[in-house]
């Protein structure tokens, strides 16, 4: 195919300096593009107006569409139950009888946690929520791996605030609009939650690994102490996420490399609770904070 | 190539009614990444971009490259990254895909899918080295994935720019 003739000016000496007045705007719109990029980096909740709004505008396509995808993925799943029935049918009534037992167990598990926790005086976990949400939406077409919540600024929600499900940790809020916010998810690689784990309260810093999983790494020297099938939740360690939401389950260990899955699925959890920040030392009493901070 | 259409010579008024659609086109392909879908990996294309190379590809002469950074600075408010983001590597496309026509002259089929190709690497590579830039460092072999079948949806893609370029010349 022949090259196209619209970047041949000919003689025109108005036409060439058209051609390339275009070229320096656009080099010039690079260099500008790359400032406002230095300038995320620097303040990442620069513009928040303006991103807020942008947010406003698009959540309600987002959201009006979550039903219909919801829709046809229970849909399939109704189709492959009802194929599946007899072969179902047995291992559910197997289930059935081990759960009875578990259900049971589980009871008196919980009598005693309501005792201890009265021992203690603790509140409970979800005490301090902000708003329950729904997730709308994430990004499926870039390396991070953010979510969007149908909660804005007018319901309470304020950047830094974690977000979690009745499965476990989400992440955290980002940015808000006045109807919607902007939840950086712990699958992403920038968020560092601080973990430790519930067999031994051994403590770990978790990170995104992008394509979904997490990345534990142990804070202890020595030899990787984690095995599969162990269950992290954040230990409170510098604030932001309140201790004991649970977090992951360890999936496999490469020597140094620890593999975990997180338990909370954003796609799967119909509302996720956005959370106070955490915050052990200003929330406490006036004496307690003071005695705490001064040596 | 009898299924290009031919365009006809028109004044200033007739092309910035043409250039709507690609425009339109563009920015509704931006609105794909607003589909209520919750993704744990990266996997589908950035249809916007993919909109925006076909586009100039097929037909170099309706836009030139600044018009990237009106069209990135949409898809950077959309999707939720840094703003200037798109806007940079966007723009950066369009100009580099100006200086390839100085060296390939002739071009055919596949060397359009294969400077597609690369310009695609270019933009995914860019966005990953921008995440990293603010903290998000992950593996870049989580990005391949995305980057194999942005490059097979491209010719798909071409096809519904073709389709779109011959609506819009028969009106």
């Amino acid at each position: 195919m022949a090259p196209p003739a619209n970047r041949r000016t000919g003689y025109s000496r108005r036409a060439q300096y058209g051609l390339f007045i275009g070229y320096v705007v656009a080099v010039g719109g690079v260099v500008l593009a790359i400032l406002l990029l230095v300038a995320a980096m620097v303040d990442p909740r620069g513009f928040a107006a303006l991103r807020g709004a942008a947010l406003d505008a698009t959540v309600p396509i987002s959201s009006s569409g979550r039903g219909v995808v919801r829709f046809f993925g229970d849909g399939a799943e109704a189709i492959g139950a009802y194929v599946q029935a007899g072969s179902q049918n047995a291992a559910l009534k197997e289930e059935l009888r081990t759960s009875r037992q578990r259900l049971i167990e589980a009871r008196s598990i919980a009598l005693e946690n309501a005792r201890l926790k009265r021992l203690l005086r603790l509140r409970d976990a979800t005490a301090d929520a902000v708003v329950t949400a729904r997730i709308v939406g994430s990004t499926f077409d870039s390396s991070r791996r953010l979510a969007t919540l149908s909660a804005g600024s007018s319901q309470g929600v304020r950047p830094g605030q974690p977000v979690r499900a009745a499965e476990g940790l989400i992440g955290r809020v980002i940015e808000t609009g006045r109807h919607a916010s902007r939840v950086l998810l712990i699958t992403d690689g920038a968020n560092f939650v601080p973990v430790r784990l519930v067999r031994n309260g051994t403590p770990a810093l978790s990170s995104g690994a992008g394509d979904g999983t997490l990345d534990v790494r142990a804070l202890t020297a020595g030899a990787n102490p984690f095995r599969r099938g162990d269950i992290f939740v954040t230990s409170g360690t510098g604030g932001i996420y309140a201790p004991n939401i649970a977090v992951a389950i360890v999936v496999r260990v490469d020597g140094d490399k620890t593999v975990a899955r997180p338990l909370a699925d954003p796609s799967r959890a119909d509302f996720a609770i956005v959370q106070k920040v955490y915050q052990p030392l200003a929330s406490a009493p006036l004496t307690d904070a003071a005695t705490e901070a001064a040596p | 190539m009898s299924r290009i259409a031919e365009t006809r010579a028109g004044g200033p008024e007739m092309l910035s009614a043409r250039i709507v659609v690609p425009i339109a086109s563009t920015v509704a392909a931006t609105l794909v990444g607003l589909l209520p879908i919750v993704a744990s990996a990266p996997l589908i294309p950035d249809f916007g971009f993919l909109f925006l190379i076909a586009w100039r590809v097929l037909r170099p002469e309706i836009w030139t490259a600044r018009i990237a950074l009106a069209l990135g600075l949409v898809d950077d408010l959309l999707s939720g990254n840094p703003l200037g983001q798109s806007m940079a590597l966007w723009t950066m496309t369009m100009l580099a895909l100006d200086l390839s026509e100085t060296v390939v002259v002739w071009r055919d089929y596949w060397m359009d899918w294969a400077l597609a190709a690369v310009a695609i690497l270019f933009y995914t590579a860019g966005g990953w080295f921008v995440a990293g830039l603010l903290g998000s460092r992950i593996p870049f072999t989580v990005m391949l994935p995305q980057i194999a079948l942005s490059v097979l949806v491209f010719p798909l893609v071409a096809r519904i720019v073709l389709a779109l370029d011959r609506w819009r010349l028969a009106r």
